[in-house]
């Protein structure tokens, strides 16, 4: 809550508009007290008197009025009116709405129909056939413009006392023996009153406009008294020879409801947690580059090289350090994995490599990116969109969020292979056909035309992979292509990949937390732990004699079919959070071997021919043993 | 596709008999007989009671419902005592100009919302984006009768680029020209409100979608930013947008009532101010039935060009 004060009080635009509204508040209590002129007295002598006259502030209407206290009797009268309207019916919705959703079933139906059907008239309609069947009047108006915007509160409070009349305090209620009434008065209305007062703050603004509308149309407020809308009314048969008496009232409604509205806003987003955390931010083109010092010097080779790479999340005043300096490779036809538990930076590593990650939060803060010896991070957006999927392209974990829900996979494809190559939408297609037969989707003639939720998810997968194919990229990073899948279909995935990756001299980057598949695919193997490769070597080698601990602990997770009965180790704990590492080693404190050593400060990543592990006390004896 | 826009229209049904029958009841709440509306204080009982027969009303309620149904299910509205001649004669005419302003509001309203909102999320927090958001607050606050009024002051009056009010020149030809010059000023006053919410809509739409899977996946493809944005993510948004549009054009039919008063264009919403204030009954009833059921029609319209924006709800 206090949170939620100090994001309001940042928020100038609602400040200003809630000091506004309190001063106009403030003013309109305080009309009977002011030495303001009588607003209904005539004086035809002095009519329409221009504003800043003596004796008359703001001038006269066509009857010789003082404007000055007229406008301020009818704000009065606007704001009271408008008000009322909102109470009546934030009273009479949320009562009607408590009581359907409380009781449920049948009523709840019956009363939900009336609502829809009420919603189903353009407002004024409604509005109108009231006030023609009770006459013009104030209160009448004021009646009709609070019945049609009941069902608006009815329908949103009756969503909200659903969702509350199966929590477990109203069952608890039930159980001591409260009835109904009693139930809803003690434990549902307390809940709903903030969201019916929520409700109320965004729709005064629109009862006052919609009253002072009716006032204008000379349905509401009747001479000699008026509220703003019908000073506007009166004033119009003047409006070309003496504005000032139009301009003075409407200006006013304008200030009224443009402060109302700016309050509302303010509270709206004040009380929205997705605005707190930035999840409402738009990601754009690339992400963010603040390097901290200047990209290091070339030293890894590999058509793709990253050095000392660095992402942060900023978010508020915290910072996560997702890749904290992360050095990998690849060669053309080789298949480097990079494997570790969620949260490790292996999805941002591989996001980083074409500024992917979203950002705002994402920032690369440090590092290098080297396709063919050009840094990446540096590139300015256009090379980076060449790069993108046209050198390297990315196949990611579920199809069915990664696709286009709303476009045919042919279109996909063919808007693929056009973003790279100027050829004509037919040689496109029929390019894109020739993708799917690659990737062994049957029928791919038919399949082209499918939206993506018409096919099996090994089938949104393949159209992935045939996506990143389109225009023959020299690497591809696969970020976890295979988790959402069944086991069959993984393996059938797998084999596809290698099979390209020979036949095409492809560089693959492989992401995933499974060994299993690393073992199957991978000729290298990098495991990262808290936003940092902790070890790296071949496979063959990592898999047989893990050097880290963690990487032997994570080997020791994975069952094995007829391996015997041995105990699946879990690893005790859960890694540090990326905005609070520790000194020294991040996994020492779910290590067993942990000595203050390793809690001392940064640990080098140690090379040991073609391995090389990040550990004080390597793991000298093979896996097996280690983990028996 | 059939099947779908069958099912939908046999939905609006109930609807549609739900309206006839809450206008009907607040018509039969009227205080006072209709009888001595139209007899004026003069009436004798005798000719109350013979006004009553002619008009069914010493009927049960139910039936004289029933019967009000089917005069309208055969097109007889009723006869407006105030203008003497049937209310659907009136209704279709004066709806014909309605229709010519809040079509061009509702066409303006949503290319320009759509646009300011996709233009707002794509620069969020840059300075277009603080424009129009200000612009959008201002055009949601202002009550539209006020806007047109300092229009009218500004470009009729004082700039002269438009005609003051009307639909038609009073001399001169009917032609395009003429009927555009005099619908530009009260179309784009009763397109500014129902913008500003389409704008805002708009933009929030879009930036939820824009954090989307989908969105990166275009990007990795390297699709240009500028069709990530105008293809997919607003293609995507859309589907978010639509069902607003739909509201927006029961606000935009609503705005139009003020909207003809200060421009005094002939439409429907005049007509039904008139005839509140001549307490002439039967028009005011056939025409908010009319306008109801209209509306009804266009959401069943929205409805089926969501399905054909969204693949997904088809099927």
């Amino acid at each position: 809550m206090t949170a939620a004060l100090r994001l309001f009080s940042r928020n100038r635009l609602a400040l200003a508009g809630g000091i506004t509204l309190a001063l106009v508040l403030l003013l309109a209590l305080a009309v009977p007290l002011l030495p303001l002129a009588d607003p209904d007295v005539t004086n035809t002598a002095n009519r329409f008197r221009p504003p800043f006259s003596d004796g008359a502030l703001l001038g006269t209407d066509h009857l010789g009025r003082d404007l000055l206290s007229r406008l301020l009797w009818g704000t009065r009268l606007s704001l009271a009116v408008g008000f009322a309207a909102a109470a009546i019916a934030a009273t009479i919705g949320a009562a009607i709405g408590v009581v359907a959703g409380f009781y449920g079933g049948r009523l709840d139906n019956v009363i939900m129909r009336g609502v829809d059907m009420l919603m189903a008239f353009p407002y004024i309609l409604l509005a109108l056939a009231i006030v023609a069947a009770l006459g013009p009047g104030l209160l009448n108006a004021l009646i009709a413009v609070a019945a049609v915007n009941v069902p608006f509160f009815a329908r949103n409070i009756r969503g909200i006392t659903v969702g509350l009349a199966h929590k477990e305090f109203v069952d608890a209620a039930r159980l001591s023996g409260l009835s109904r009434p009693q139930i809803i008065l003690t434990e549902i209305l307390p809940n709903v009153l903030p969201v019916i007062v929520i409700a109320m703050s965004t729709t005064i603004g629109w009862m006052i406009l919609e009253t002072a509308g009716l006032s204008f149309l000379g349905l509401g407020s009747q001479p000699p008294q008026a509220d703003l809308g019908s000073m506007l009314g009166e004033a119009r048969a003047a409006l070309i020879s003496h504005p000032h008496t139009s301009v003075v009232p409407g200006l006013m409604i304008l200030v009224i409801v443009m402060s109302i509205n700016l309050l509302g806003d303010g509270i709206r987003d004040a009380l929205d947690p997705r605005l707190k955390s930035g999840a409402l931010s738009r990601p754009m083109a690339a992400t963010l580059v603040r390097r901290r010092a200047a990209a290091p010097e070339p030293r890894l080779k590999g058509i793709l090289a990253l050095e000392g790479l660095e992402t942060e999340f900023h978010i508020g005043a915290r910072k996560l350090r997702a890749v904290g300096g992360v050095s990998l490779a690849v060669e053309p036809g080789e298949c480097l994995g990079i494997i570790g538990e969620s949260g490790s930076g292996k999805s941002v590593t591989a996001l980083s490599v074409t500024r992917l990650v979203a950002s705002p939060p994402g920032i690369v803060t440090g590092g290098a990116v080297r396709y063919r010896g050009d840094d990446l991070i540096a590139a300015p957006y256009e090379r980076l969109r060449a790069v993108r999927g046209g050198e390297i392209a990315y196949i990611f974990q579920d199809p069915l969020a990664t696709l286009h829900p709303l476009y045919r996979v042919g279109d996909q494809l063919v808007e693929a292979i056009q973003a790279h190559q100027k050829i004509g939408t037919h040689a496109a297609r029929r390019k894109a056909i020739e993708l799917l037969r690659d990737v062994r989707i049957p029928n791919p003639e038919r399949r082209i035309s499918d939206y993506p939720h018409e096919m099996s998810g090994g089938m949104r997968q393949r159209v992935g992979i045939a996506m990143a194919l389109a225009n023959d990229p020299e690497v591809i990073i696969a970020d976890e292509p295979t988790t959402a899948l069944d086991v069959t279909v993984q393996a059938q995935i797998l084999s596809l990949l290698d099979d390209l990756r020979h036949s095409r001299d492809l560089a693959i980057v492989f992401i995933t937390h499974d060994f299993g598949v690393v073992a199957q695919l991978c000729d290298r193997v990098a495991v990262m732990y808290a936003g940092k490769v902790v070890e790296e070597g071949p496979t063959k080698a990592v898999l047989a004699a893990p050097r880290h601990p963690y990487t032997a602990r994570l080997i020791a997770c994975v069952p094995e079919l007829g391996g015997g009965r041995r105990r699946l180790e879990a690893i005790p704990g859960l890694p540090p959070a990326v905005d609070r590492l520790p000194e020294g080693c991040a996994f020492a404190d779910r290590c067993t071997k942990a000595r203050s050593e390793c809690r001392a400060g940064e640990i080098p990543l140690a090379p040991e021919g073609d391995r090389a592990v990040r550990c004080l006390f390597p793991e000298e004896s093979p896996a097996r043993e280690a983990a028996e | 596709m059939g099947g779908y826009i069958l099912r939908r229209l046999l939905s609006a049904v109930p609807v549609l008999l739900g309206i006839t029958v809450i206008v009907f009841l607040i018509m039969a709440l009227i205080p006072g007989d209709p009888a001595t509306a139209i007899l004026g204080s003069y009436a004798t009982p005798e000719n109350v009671a013979r006004i009553n027969r002619e008009l069914g009303l010493d009927a049960p309620l139910w039936r004289q419902y029933l019967i009000w149904l089917g005069n309208m299910l055969q097109g007889d509205f009723g006869q407006s005592f105030a203008l003497n001649r049937p209310v659907l004669d009136e209704v279709l005419e004066r709806f014909g100009a309605t229709l010519i302003l809040a079509g061009t509001a509702f066409v303006l309203c949503a290319l320009l919302g759509i646009v300011a909102g996709t233009v707002s999320a794509a620069n969020q927090y840059g300075w277009a984006d603080k424009t129009i958001t200000f612009a959008v607050l201002l055009g949601i606050s202002i009550p539209s009768f006020f806007l047109g009024m300092m229009m009218i002051l500004l470009f009729a009056v004082r700039l002269r680029w438009f005609p003051v009010s009307g639909m038609w020149p009073i001399y001169g030809a009917r032609d395009a020209a003429a009927l555009i010059s005099h619908l530009a000023m009260p179309a784009l006053a009763l397109a500014v409100v129902a913008t500003g919410v389409v704008a805002r809509l708009s933009r929030s739409a879009l930036l939820e979608v824009l954090r989307q899977d989908f969105i990166r996946t275009a990007r990795a493809k390297g699709v240009h930013e500028r069709s990530v944005i105008w293809r997919h993510a607003l293609r995507a948004a859309m589907v978010s947008i639509l069902p607003v549009l739909g509201i927006q054009a029961g606000f935009v039919l609503s705005g139009a009532v003020y909207i003809e008063i200060v421009f005094q264009w002939p439409g429907i919403g005049r007509m039904l101010v008139d005839a509140i204030l001549r307490r002439d009954i039967l028009l005011v009833q056939g025409g908010v039935v009319f306008v109801a059921v209209c509306y009804v029609f266009f959401n069943i319209v929205v409805d089926v060009a969501q399905s054909l924006l969204d693949p997904r709800i088809r099927t």
